[in-house]
């Protein structure tokens, strides 16, 4: 690798951080804005105007906003994510947990998605304009025009409650067997894969197509090479960059997108947690989870980026 | 064995076929007295409770943010859950009365100012220690704390003095209130161990299950606790669950797919389907809960009552009813009590008039359009309601205007701000409470801005009352006075739904609240 390489790779992360520190900014004045009253969220309906004027008193609400945010980015930074206003438990451990579930189907979904949609990608270049082509693009992008709570819901009617293969609700906790936590959550899993699949087979499919129009290509096939042998050898790892960046997209996606399929199969994910919490004005809980998000969204694409400048020689060797 | 005969059998077990007609029917099909007889005895095995295994119920209204301490408490997971761990001083029966748990008993000297509740020998707390007067006083004390965050504050506020006294508990109230009783059985008011003063959160007290699960938002369970005072009667599961699954479609699926025996909160308009599910049993019961349209009876154009007056009649309370809770309610007569309460007198149905709502409105001498603020929060089916309210309104020639408000703030910008807006409510255990809470001119919640010294002597007055038709009587006054002048539109009081799954038996509907009120992963069981 040489300085060049090193430079743009260290400029990428850099900007990255930057980027961070700026949505940090964001999600503090936005969570400050947000109408309503955190006191008043907390205590709901039933709440009189003496718990509500203890309550605000009690949560340090009455200090400056500017005060808050450092206090808040300096707490992030020393790893002290803070203390839920709602419950008054430590943020830390409530979100690693959750994040551990997300992050667990997010995983698994991206493990069957990313292989399959890439070998579904390769078949149809394969078989350009054929019927398998015709039948795999027109599965996936039916699939995809579904809203992902649709499909959820159709599985959910099909899958468990008629044939009863498999759970409706996806809770899982610590302490659970591997094998019952992969039952719970296959159909989420299946879900998420059938949402995410269309996007990423269509550009494989797209970009190997286009690299197959190159000269090098028609070289190729002069030699006498196959088909199949021309796209494994030649074309895919000339079309790597897109596909990585449309895989990251949906990476992404699978991380931070979720929520609607955590709340139809009932999973304790990040999701869910956010949105209770957005629910009760618990502002420190929507900042963390904000930022989580947000570095999970920036680092994947920093990541999709860096794998692009690798991937292409034009970028390794700049002029 | 033939189907018939295992039907007969059940109904003499249910008490509602004799021995001798059943054994007669049983030699009919060519069955011998002795089979026929050990029948009869298995079905009434059959009948009673079945023990153990686990219990699992999926419910509504959980989020991540609660915690276990029982002053918290506000939506229907953790209310459920606390019935479930929690024991209190009493509870209300599905009749009215009230059901002796902690307190054996509650008597008072005869201005009813003064109420001595005797506790109960032999209760133990979950750690082991027994349950005393001094828990019930610390109890008392951390929810009465003005500091305190309790829900349970402002019924509290009318206790000026209590002690421990031995095993009684002596409370000093500033005013008389006969439904001091009724007050103890809210379901904040879970006797913890020194009140809970030093670990609100840590689930323990004398309810039938010690709380071994707790992941707020997601799961909860318990494990029958071996020295329950009630013993058998309840909590027949070894391990009850709930599960939160606040997706309607999500939780009527667990329900359907046999993952949960019982869920809350079924959706009026998906009754009907639900109900053809087989093995599902769908059980409802009238609460005393209503969804109101609240007028300020102070601001304009809301102050003449002829207007109210109008806004009432141009009301289409059957429509209403069939097409916003499916039928799944009661009409509602523009006041906030209905038969659900003790001490009720029916009072004159008010019907749909657009004509006479007319002409109030013409002799109110309003004109140009009445603005009516609504949200999805409100209640379900809420923004329908309100366009419904607009087309009823438009045949008296009242011009009504909608504001649809987001649900982010209802509760703290809308409702009890704004002069005209739709709001629900739980209902409360008694008249009292319920008029205390929200219509007496100086309560906080006085939606409709309802101030009428003469209505707050008329409570005050019904509150120290022991004679109960006396009280009855004043009850019926103070309805007619809130149904003719006051702020309050009630289209419906609404049932609550809950569905149970297969061969699940036990289910005792209450009045007082969904699900058994709390009760019913203690009362059910699921039959073989």
């Amino acid at each position: 690798m040489g300085a060049p390489l090193l430079k743009l790779v260290g400029k990428r992360i850099g900007l990255s951080i930057g980027l961070l520190f700026a949505v940090s900014v964001l999600i503090f004045v936005g969570t400050q804005i947000l109408p309503g009253d955190v006191a008043q969220s907390i205590l709901g309906q039933a709440a009189t105007p003496e718990a509500v004027a203890n309550l605000r008193a009690q949560l340090g609400l009455n200090d400056p906003a500017y005060v808050r945010y450092f206090h808040w980015l300096f707490g992030l930074l020393t790893g002290n994510l803070g203390t839920a206003l709602s419950n008054g438990l430590p943020i830390g451990p409530a979100i690693a947990e959750r994040l551990k579930n997300t992050l667990f189907l997010a995983f698994w979904a991206a493990a069957v998605s990313i292989p399959l949609s890439i070998i579904l990608g390769l078949i149809a270049v394969r078989h350009k304009n054929g019927f398998i082509d015709k039948l795999i693009s027109a599965s996936t992008l039916a699939a995809i025009s579904l809203p992902d709570f649709f499909i959820g819901y159709l599985l959910i009617y099909f899958v468990a409650v008629k044939l009863g293969w498999f759970t409706s609700v996806s809770t899982v906790y610590d302490g659970m067997p591997f094998l019952s936590r992969m039952v719970a959550i296959a159909l989420p899993a299946l879900t998420l894969t059938l949402v995410v699949l269309a996007q990423m087979m269509r550009m494989t499919r797209a970009a190997i197509l286009n690299v197959m129009q190159s000269a090098y290509v028609e070289t190729a096939e002069l030699k006498g090479l196959s088909r199949s042998e021309i796209i494994w050898r030649h074309a895919f790892p000339n079309a790597v960059a897109p596909i990585i960046n449309v895989v990251m997209l949906n990476l992404a996606y699978l991380v931070v997108g979720v929520v609607v399929i955590e709340v139809i199969f009932v999973y304790p994910g990040m999701g869910q947690y956010l949105v209770d919490h957005v629910a009760k004005r618990d502002v420190p809980v929507v900042q963390d989870c904000g930022l989580i998000f947000a570095a999970v969204y920036i680092g994947l694409n920093m990541l999709a980026d860096i794998f692009s400048i690798l991937s292409n020689p034009r970028l390794r060797h700049p002029k | 064995m033939s189907n018939e005969l295992e039907y007969l059998s059940h109904r003499v077990a249910a008490g509602r076929l004799n021995r001798r007609d059943f054994l007669g029917r049983a030699a009919a099909l060519g069955v011998t007295a002795t089979v026929a007889n050990s029948m009869i005895a298995s079905a009434v095995m059959a009948a009673g409770p079945v023990k153990g295994g686990t219990l699992k119920a999926g419910l509504q209204g959980g989020e991540s943010t609660n915690v276990l301490d029982p002053a918290l408490d506000l939506s229907q997971v953790n209310f459920n859950f606390s019935k479930c761990w929690g024991e209190l001083l009493v509870d209300t029966n599905p009749d009215g009365s009230i059901d002796y748990h902690i307190a054996e008993s509650i008597g008072s000297n005869k201005d009813a100012t003064v109420w001595t509740m005797k506790i109960r020998k032999g209760i133990e707390f979950h750690d082991g220690k027994p349950v005393t007067s001094a828990d019930v006083v610390a109890t008392l004390e951390r929810h009465s704390d003005a500091k305190s965050k309790s829900a349970a504050l402002g019924i509290l506020q009318g206790i000026k003095a209590m002690k421990a006294d031995g095993d009684e508990v002596v409370v000093t109230l500033k005013d008389a209130n006969a439904d001091f009783p009724y007050l103890m059985a809210d379901y904040h008011l879970v006797i913890q161990p020194n009140g809970g003063k030093d670990n609100p959160n840590a689930g323990i007290s004398a309810g039938p299950y010690k709380v071994t699960v707790n992941e707020p938002g997601v799961r909860y369970g318990g494990e029958k606790f071996k020295n329950y005072w009630q013993g058998d009667k309840l909590g027949h599961a070894d391990q009850i669950e709930i599960i939160v699954i606040n997706d309607a479609t999500a939780r009527t699926a667990a329900l359907q797919s046999g993952q949960v025996q019982m869920i809350n909160r079924v959706e009026p308009k998906i009754v009907d389907l639900v109900k053809r599910i087989s093995g599902v049993t769908i059980r409802t019961v009238s609460g005393r809960g209503f969804y109101p349209f609240n007028m300020f009876c102070d601001t304009a154009p809301f102050d003449n009552n002829d207007l109210r007056m109008a806004l009432k009649l141009a009301m289409d309370r059957q429509e209403m009813l069939e097409k916003i809770l499916r039928g799944y309610g009661a009409v509602g007569n523009d006041f906030p009590i209905n038969e659900a309460y003790p001490l009720f007198t029916p009072l004159e149905q008010r019907k749909f008039d657009p004509d006479k709502a007319g002409e109030y409105y013409k002799k109110s001498g309003h004109s140009g359009s009445i603005l009516l603020r609504t949200s999805d929060v409100a209640f379900p089916g809420a923004v329908d309601a309100a366009a419904l309210y607009q087309q009823s309104c438009a045949k008296a020639g009242i011009k009504i205007d909608i504001k649809r408000e987001p649900g982010d703030g209802y509760w703290s910008e809308v409702w009890n701000k704004k002069p005209f807006s739709e709001s629900y409510w739980g209902g409360r255990a008694t008249q009292d409470q319920m008029y205390s809470t929200a219509y007496v001119s100086s309560a906080d919640w006085n939606d409709t801005r309802w101030k009428r010294p003469e209505f707050d002597k008329m409570v005050v007055a019904a509150r120290g009352e022991l004679d109960q038709d006396k009280r009855k009587k004043m009850y019926a006054d103070m309805g007619m006075m809130m149904r003719d002048q006051g702020g309050l539109i009630v289209p419906f009081f609404n049932q609550y739904i809950d569905a149970t799954g297969k061969n699940v038996q036990g289910w005792v509907n209450n009045p007082a609240a969904e699900m058994c009120n709390g009760y019913a992963l203690s009362l059910c069981w699921v039959a073989a």
